[in-house]
């Protein structure tokens, strides 16, 4: 919860606060007994799926934020797809897909129609995952954020096409093991070099809001949701959400694998106010990338017992902690 | 109320009439000025309570339409050409979902080679697309067909293309009767969704459907368009008894009773046909002609009573189905399938080479006389042809096809 933090009572290694510590107000909206649970049980994602628990939380809080006034369009992908399966729907709200790469356009329609009906209460969202938003949904995405439409961007980062079957996406990291990037040749994995920073991105269009937001870090993640729904024009929320099929984690340590990823510095968490980061969420006890890499079978190729690709995992660690110096990251006050 | 204005003007005006909510706007030639027109006419207060987006791209300028239509409100756009293609994906999408959307189509050729003037060729690409296509032979009924178009829409639930001729038609300055707003109001309600985005009722639109049911939900697109036959000619006489004019309909027929001979096509060179066939029935010769006006849904069986008499059909494409044909005629035969008549395909203004009177003229009195080839192309240069086959039979590495031809020309002319 960043600067809004005010208990100290952190849970182990980290500056996140454990829910039944804090007073009832200050609580998630998972934990509540009313929250709308927009997408509600009966899907079909894989057991431990990151982007079903980040879109609930998502979505949850955007709903209560304003009053359950959301409409949502869709991008084609497993959210889409494990969510409503003709006949069947899990969305309890207003839900509309049409295509992969159209989503923020066809949100940019919703928000314009409730304009023009005069339903100013309604608040549009447009949701997908990484494939949908850095990919092939970009040239909408940037054509909403240049216009400054008043829509909610919600990018589920999985760092692939999962739902194809793990392909590579511009959000897969390097040395990641997929479907189109496979541990052969000289350079296994998805190569170094390569990519979009798909939050800096949407800073560079000066849009109202930007904010990476994390499953791992659920009150930092309702924060954030909460707080763009109360912002007016274009904002862009990336939320990290582990995949273990494509990951080759475990399922039940999707929230672990998540907040290693904050802790080593690989996912920064901070908020961004036209194109200027205004807030950052402290690393209280940085750990080596290794501890990262090492729980996920799409990088088990760095840690081949005596051939371990220690300039490869070097690489990654710098990334890492250029991360860590950009954001300032191991300055516990937070902010910027 | 008489003008005298651009095409493109007056179809901006009269959609600006139709009340749109929602317009999404991307230029792309020939279709530009429309909707420079109604930004305009959006700006000066004009249309009233319409959100006007500039978008990134006909992918978006579709896409946003599909969003603004789901959410209730009318919604409207128009591309042409390379833009049709590159909302492609929307195009069946707006349909697949049922959503009542219009869009003008300025027609206009596809390249490669890059082409910006007439033919039908984009339009064509999309008519399986499951949208409801009618197309305009005039300005005065390009504006009509609009005002129809959003009737037609949003009875059956279905998006319709108005498809006017790049150039011809968009940017020709001809006197038309703007109508009326009371009239407009009159003949078309305010849009009720079928279907609609509401928190207070959350429904799902788009979701996946699989072999179960894929096929009732495609047969209930065929559905509405057969339905759409029935009710485009009754929305077409009912714009008549309101505003004094035949417009729209599924076909328009010219001198076709007597006629052993009928040419039929799609759009604006119908008017030229007219004139040929004037000229022909002073030589005495039975010919008539059939504009047709909704290609999609096709009207199977009006063409067939209209053609089954004629002895002979003649079809004027300004499309190519390369490897095939003629689009159209193709369709005509499905028409007349059982019977005996020749239809003869005639490939005419692709990329907007003029069709002139005496070339049609021509070329009808040779199908006539049986002297003509099927499929025909109407004033195809051979010489220029003949000199580029030579040229690829001669050198392995003979360069791109479209500027070899432009030097020959060139050279041509010289000589």
């Amino acid at each position: 919860m960043g600067q809004e933090q005010k208990v100290k009572f952190y849970q182990k290694g980290t500056y996140t606060v454990g829910n039944r510590l804090l007073n009832v107000k200050e609580r998630s909206v998972q934990a509540s007994m009313d929250r709308s649970n927009s997408l509600t049980c009966g899907h079909r994602a894989c057991q431990g799926c990151g982007e079903a628990l980040g879109a609930r939380y998502a979505i949850d809080a955007a709903m209560r934020a304003s009053r359950n006034q959301v409409i949502a369009v869709n991008a084609t992908g497993c959210l889409e797809v494990f969510t409503t399966p003709y006949p069947e729907t899990s969305w309890q709200m207003p839900w509309l897909h049409s295509l992969f790469g159209n989503a923020a356009a066809v949100a940019t329609g919703v928000a314009a129609a409730m304009r023009v009906k005069g339903r100013t209460e309604v608040r549009t969202i447009a949701q997908g995952g990484d494939g949908g938003t850095t990919d092939i949904g970009f040239g909408c995405l940037s054509g909403m954020f240049e216009r400054n439409d008043d829509v909610l961007y919600i990018c589920y980062d999985n760092e692939g096409y999962m739902n194809t079957g793990v392909q590579r996406s511009s959000a897969t990291p390097p040395t990641a093991r997929t479907a189109t990037t496979p541990v052969v040749g000289p350079e296994p994995g998805n190569v170094f070099g390569t990519g979009k920073n798909m939050p800096m991105l949407a800073m560079a269009h000066k849009i109202p809001y930007v904010a990476t937001a994390n499953v791992a870090a659920l009150h930092d993640l309702e924060a954030k949701v909460t707080k763009a729904m109360h912002i007016k024009g274009a904002r862009y929320i990336h939320i990290f959400v582990p995949c273990p099929l494509g990951w080759g984690s475990k399922p039940e340590e999707t929230i672990h694998v998540a907040r290693l990823a904050i802790k080593c510095g690989i996912f920064p968490l901070f908020e961004a106010e036209y194109g200027k980061v205004t807030s950052t969420v402290p690393i209280r006890e940085q750990i080596p990338v290794d501890d990262y890499l090492k729980i996920q079978k799409r990088f088990s190729h760095l840690f081949k017992k005596g051939r371990e690709e220690r300039e490869k995992i070097a690489a990654i660690q710098a990334m890492a902690d250029e991360n860590i110096e950009y954001f300032n990251l191991l300055n516990k006050e937070g902010g910027s | 109320m008489l003008k005298q204005i651009e095409g493109s003007q007056a179809v901006a005006e009269t959609i600006g009439l139709c009340r749109p909510e929602v317009i999404c706007a991307y230029p792309i030639t020939p279709q530009t000025h429309i909707v420079e027109g109604l930004g305009a006419l959006v700006r000066k207060g004009t249309i009233t309570n319409c959100e006007y987006i500039n978008v990134e791209s006909e992918f978006a300028a579709l896409s946003v339409a599909i969003g603004a239509s789901a959410g209730g409100a009318r919604s409207y756009t128009a591309t042409a050409s390379q833009g049709l293609l590159f909302m492609a994906e929307a195009v069946y999408n707006a349909s697949g979902l049922g959503l009542p959307i219009v869009m003008t189509i300025g027609n206009r050729a596809i390249g490669a080679p890059i082409n910006i003037w007439n033919d039908h060729s984009d339009s064509m690409s999309m008519r399986d697309s499951g949208w409801i296509q009618l197309y305009a032979e005039t300005n005065q009924e390009a504006m009509d067909l609009h005002i129809q178009a959003f009737r037609i829409a949003e009875e059956v639930g279905c998006p319709v293309m108005v498809c006017m001729d790049g150039f011809i038609l968009t940017h020709a300055y001809e006197r038309v009767d703007l109508p009326r707003q009371e009239q407009v109001d009159a003949f078309l309600p305010p849009y009720e969704p079928m279907q609609v985005l509401d928190p207070s009722d959350p429904v799902s639109i788009g979701a996946m459907v699989g072999p179960e049911a894929f096929a009732e939900v495609r047969y209930l697109a065929h559905y509405k368009q057969m339905r759409a036959l029935e009710r485009i000619p009754e929305i077409s006489a009912e714009f008549r008894d309101r505003f004094g004019r035949d417009s729209g309909g599924l076909v328009h027929t010219y001198k076709t009773e007597d006629a052993d001979t009928i040419v039929v096509a799609l759009g604006s060179v119908n008017g030229t046909i007219k004139d040929v066939v004037d000229e022909m029935r002073l030589d005495g010769k039975t010919i008539g002609s059939l504009s047709i006006c909704s290609f999609r849904p096709f009207p199977l069986e009006r063409l067939r009573e209209v053609l089954s008499p004629a002895k002979q059909i003649i079809v004027i494409e300004k499309n190519l189905a390369v490897g095939m044909g003629g689009i159209l005629s193709a369709n005509i035969r499905m028409a007349l399938r059982g019977l005996v008549q020749p239809v003869t395909t005639c490939i005419a203004g692709l990329g907007g080479r003029p069709i002139t009177k005496k070339s049609l003229h021509e070329m009808f009195e040779k199908t006539m006389a049986d002297e003509i080839e099927d499929t025909h192309f109407l004033d195809l240069d051979w010489e220029i042809i003949r000199r580029e086959l030579d040229r690829e039979k001669a050198d392995r590495r003979s360069g791109p096809i479209a500027e070899n031809i432009l030097k020959d020309i060139g050279k041509r002319l010289e000589e």
